[in-house]
């Protein structure tokens, strides 16, 4: 070969390309109907653009029609892992308005299944991640653990996933009286149960390796995107709404708000682990001392809520949840903005994964634990 | 810092604004859209305000006018204020962005977008999100008909 | 004709001799290829068959659960009824992908297997191929299923599958070095690739405890860099279900599918195979030296029970890998093989020849 020739082979050497690829609406680790475009440069991402949309159920529109007792349903069906924490809020938001003073009991009752639900769905959440990294047995394990949750709401509220238990002035039964026993019953065994998941994956070298350094979210990132929750905490950004606006009764139980500040998928990983140990820190304080009393205040038939603007902030397992009711005095609201934590999460992922490998996309979007029906409501 | 105090340094800012906060448990300053971009730039940046957290976006349709709400607070020190644009054009509805302040602001304003119909100027990226491209109409608004898809009761 | 479970030489050449006595000369040979196609076909179907079943046991029963349990006794008939549903099924090729190298990778990828577990000496006298290269052929040809992976992504015309195939390629070829060293450091003891002389050479003691450190080191690097080859967990990065969706068979369906699955199983089985028969003295018992009495109660067990015991155990010891660590990245994996495992296994190789040649192995 020539040298004039070698430097033409050299020249018709194909560049590189950018190729897209999309992820989803059906694919194994979106948890859902999410879509995201990727712009790949063999296997490190460029670009991700996310296509929400798919179980867009126009939740906002039906509560215009909707009398407030039946929003109440509606919202379970936004993040359905923290269903009672969504109903919890929109009582919340439409007792504020009422200015309904709620009985001592309720609110015990209230915290106390909130944060069942939050361990529920982080225990689900923990499962999750570790099949997204590969270990499919971490997700047997957390269905086992969560089963126990399960049925507990199951005794009390009668479902076992999306449980209504929340209407507006308080709960809608009583507890039911095997529901003490059962929960500390629970938190002894998960006690026991929760360095488990430690050992399985937090001390693992390969998960460390796949998680460290991993989906970087820099703390003024986290604030202007709105990343709340345990993905916003792991960033340095203390959201915390059951410390900072305390709603029922979390000003008179002592814990921990778990504030990292690496902001990689371990600290993420890291906060979600250590707020399980708050809640069942929470559960303990307040199992032995639910007050005697009525579990329901009581309410009108047909709310109506007095002309104005409403907003009430909870925590979920995911982040933070904001409810805005725009009330023009009639029997249904004029309109309602449900603030979703997983639709600022989600915005947040492209900066976080951009450079990284499909894999660590895999890892970053199971740790900003994405539920697809609160982001697209 | 408390309300008064946010009113008189939002004050010193634009001239022209309303101000709500008995009623509610927020501030509320109406503002005009051509003030909004200048408020809110000045919120972002004082240090004595830093609102760096833009925790909702969202839009009310009052019929004869539309609001654009923002609900900012910051994360140092605990203040809050509600900002109300108030839209009158309702055919072409146009907002200055602020997805450049709060980065949220880029998915809330196509929201808001895809739902309400208001454009927002310099918006990167102004797309339907929830919906499928070719929808015709915005859902939110007060006057959308839709006979398939919506039963009136 | 004489059977002797402890020793099946008499045994295969008696037959040979009746062939020899019913057919002529060429026939009879060509007839005694048809028994040993017809015998390993049936053998490798078994094989697919129960380490699937066994597979999901295990699993299930890390995973606190009972696995299958409906289709026959404890759910022993649920692989043969998941044949059966991928016999039927509709073999789906999707559009735009290359119709000849689709269908031409799902039986390359089943060929290397099969040609492989030819050489694989189960017992002693029952060896089909026994060279005096047996191990490079076994390891040679194991490699040509990259081939039916690369094809199976590039020809799908899908880019979930082209990512697997490409990870599967830089991967199993990184991997066959240290697959290939790690049994390099033993040859140097046997000095011999025939199998058959590397089970003999084992009479008086595994090589794994006759050889020192080095044979242990040289173990551990076996299993794992063999695990990658055969690209089960953790190193599943071909597959990577939460990152690729399947990928390099995202495409196949029905029974071109069902290859696939069965090359895994028998690419597990070979495996075992070559580490019980190099490390563990494959059909040979445990002896222990010139300790005569321990020697002869060993020896009542037969060779074929010692032989697919370790593998067995090979096998299990696998599955617990798949079933307990999470995935690694593609590059992680890389960096594994190219910046520890493959200086370890040059070094060890090194130190094998010097205890080979101060005398220090047993």
């Amino acid at each position: 070969m020539t040298e004039q020739e070698l430097i033409t082979n050299i020249e018709t050497v194909p560049e590189t390309q950018e190729y897209f690829i999309n992820m989803g609406p059906q694919h194994p680790s979106t948890h859902g109907v999410l879509r995201l475009l990727l712009t790949l440069d063999g296997e490190i991402i460029k670009k991700i653009e996310p296509h929400l949309g798919y179980i867009h159920r126009s939740i906002e529109k039906m509560c215009e029609k909707d009398s407030y007792q039946q929003i109440v349903h509606l919202t379970d069906r936004m993040d359905y892992l923290s269903c009672h924490i969504n109903n919890e809020a929109v009582c919340l938001c439409v007792e504020k308005g009422l200015q309904l003073e709620v009985p001592e009991r309720v609110k015990v009752i209230r915290t106390i299944i909130s944060e069942l639900t939050r361990l529920s769905s982080h225990q689900l959440w923990w499962g999750v991640m570790g099949m997204d990294l590969g270990a499919i047995t971490t997700f047997l394990y957390g269905f086992r653990d969560r089963e126990l949750i399960t049925d507990i709401f199951e005794e009390t509220c009668g479902a076992r996933l999306t449980m209504n238990y929340n209407v507006p002035g308080g709960v809608m039964f009583d507890i039911h009286p095997n529901f003490q026993k059962r929960t500390k019953d629970f938190i002894t065994y998960f006690r026991k149960k929760l360095p488990e998941y430690d050992e399985l994956l937090t001390g693992n070298v390969i998960f460390t390796e796949r998680t460290k350094d991993i989906g970087y979210l820099s703390k003024d990132d986290a604030i202007s995107f709105g990343v709340t929750g345990p993905s916003g905490r792991a960033s340095g950004f203390a959201c915390d709404v059951r410390k900072r606006f305390p709603y029922s009764a979390y000003d008179r139980v002592q814990f921990e708000e778990i504030v990292y500040t690496e902001g990689d998928c371990f600290a993420r990983y890291k906060a979600r682990i250590a707020e399980m140990w708050e809640s069942m820190k929470i559960i303990e304080q307040l199992i032995d001392n639910i007050p005697e009393g009525e579990h329901k205040a009581k309410t009108k038939a047909v709310i109506k809520l007095p002309e104005g603007e409403y907003y009430q902030r909870v925590e979920t397992a995911r982040g933070e949840l904001g409810v805005y009711i725009v009330s023009d005095n009639k029997k249904s609201p004029y309109r309602v903005k449900f603030r979703s934590p997983g639709f600022s999460n989600l915005s947040a992922l492209d900066t976080m994964a951009r450079g990284n490998k499909i894999a660590d996309l895999v890892a970053t979007m199971s740790t900003l634990d994405l539920v697809i029906p609160d982001i697209d409501r | 810092m408390d309300n008064e105090n946010l009113k008189n340094i939002i004050n010193s800012v634009i001239t022209d604004c309303e101000f709500s906060g008995d009623e509610t448990q927020f501030l509320n300053v109406i503002v005009k859209p051509e003030d909004f971009r200048k408020l809110a730039e000045f919120l972002r940046k004082n240090s004595e305000t830093h609102m760096d957290y833009l925790f909702c976006l969202t839009a009310v349709d009052w019929i004869t006018h539309l609001f654009t709400v923002y609900h900012l607070t910051s994360s140092i020190n605990n203040i809050t204020v509600v900002i109300k644009v108030k839209i009158t054009d309702r055919e072409n509805p146009v907002v200055d962005t602020v997805c450049d302040l709060w980065k949220t602001a880029e998915f809330h304003e196509r929201e808001v977008y895809d739902l309400f119909g208001i454009k927002f100027k310099n918006h990167p990226d102004l797309r339907r999100i929830l919906l499928e491209d070719d929808w015709v109409g915005f859902p939110l608004r007060k006057d959308y008909k839709d006979e398939v898809n919506i039963v009136e009761l | 004709m004489n059977f002797n479970i402890y020793d099946f030489t008499d045994f295969v050449n008696s037959i040979n001799v009746w062939l020899n006595t019913v057919f002529p000369p060429a026939a009879a040979d060509i007839a005694g290829f048809v028994i040993i196609g017809i015998c390993f076909l049936t053998f490798i179907t078994l094989l697919g068959l129960s380490l699937v079943y066994i597979e999901r046991k295990v699993c299930a029963f890390f995973q606190q659960r009972l696995g299958p349990m409906r289709v026959g006794f404890w759910g022993t008939a649920q692989t043969i009824a998941d044949i059966i549903k991928l016999i039927f099924k509709e073999p789906l090729v999707s559009k735009g992908s290359d119709k000849f190298l689709f269908n031409l990778a799902a039986f390359i990828v089943i060929i290397a297997p099969f040609m492989a577990i030819a050489a694989v000496p189960f017992a002693k006298g029952l060896h089909v191929l026994d060279f005096d290269i047996g191990l490079f052929f076994i390891t040679a040809v194991s490699s040509i299923g990259v081939t039916g992976i690369l094809l199976a992504g590039w020809s799908s015309n899908n880019k979930y599958s082209l990512i697997g195939a490409m990870r599967s390629g830089a991967q199993i070829v990184s991997y066959e070095l240290s697959v290939i060293l790690s049994l390099l450091t033993i040859i140097i003891l046997t000095g011999s690739l025939q199998l058959s002389v590397i089970v003999e050479s084992q009479r008086d003691g595994w090589w794994i405890f006759k050889g020192n450190i080095p044979a242990v080191i040289a173990f551990f690097i076996f299993i794992i860099a063999s695990t990658a080859e055969s690209n089960r967990g953790p190193f599943d990065m071909a597959e990577a279900e939460s990152e690729l969706t399947a990928g390099f068979h995202t495409e196949y369906s029905g029974i071109k599918f069902a290859y696939f699955f069965l090359a895994e199983y028998i690419n597990l089985f070979i495996i075992a195979a070559v580490g019980a028969t190099v490390f563990f003295g494959g059909w040979m018992p445990l002896h222990i030296g010139n300790f005569e009495f321990f020697n002869n109660i060993m020896d009542f067990i037969p060779p074929i029970i010692w032989f697919f015991g370790k593998i067995a155990a090979i096998i299990f010891l696998i599955m617990w890998f798949k079933w307990t660590f999470p995935r690694l990245r593609i590059d992680q994996l890389l960096t594994l093989e190219w910046k520890y495992l493959l200086p370890i296994n040059l070094v060890n190789l090194l130190l094998m020849a010097l205890v080979a040649l101060s005398g220090w192995h047993l």
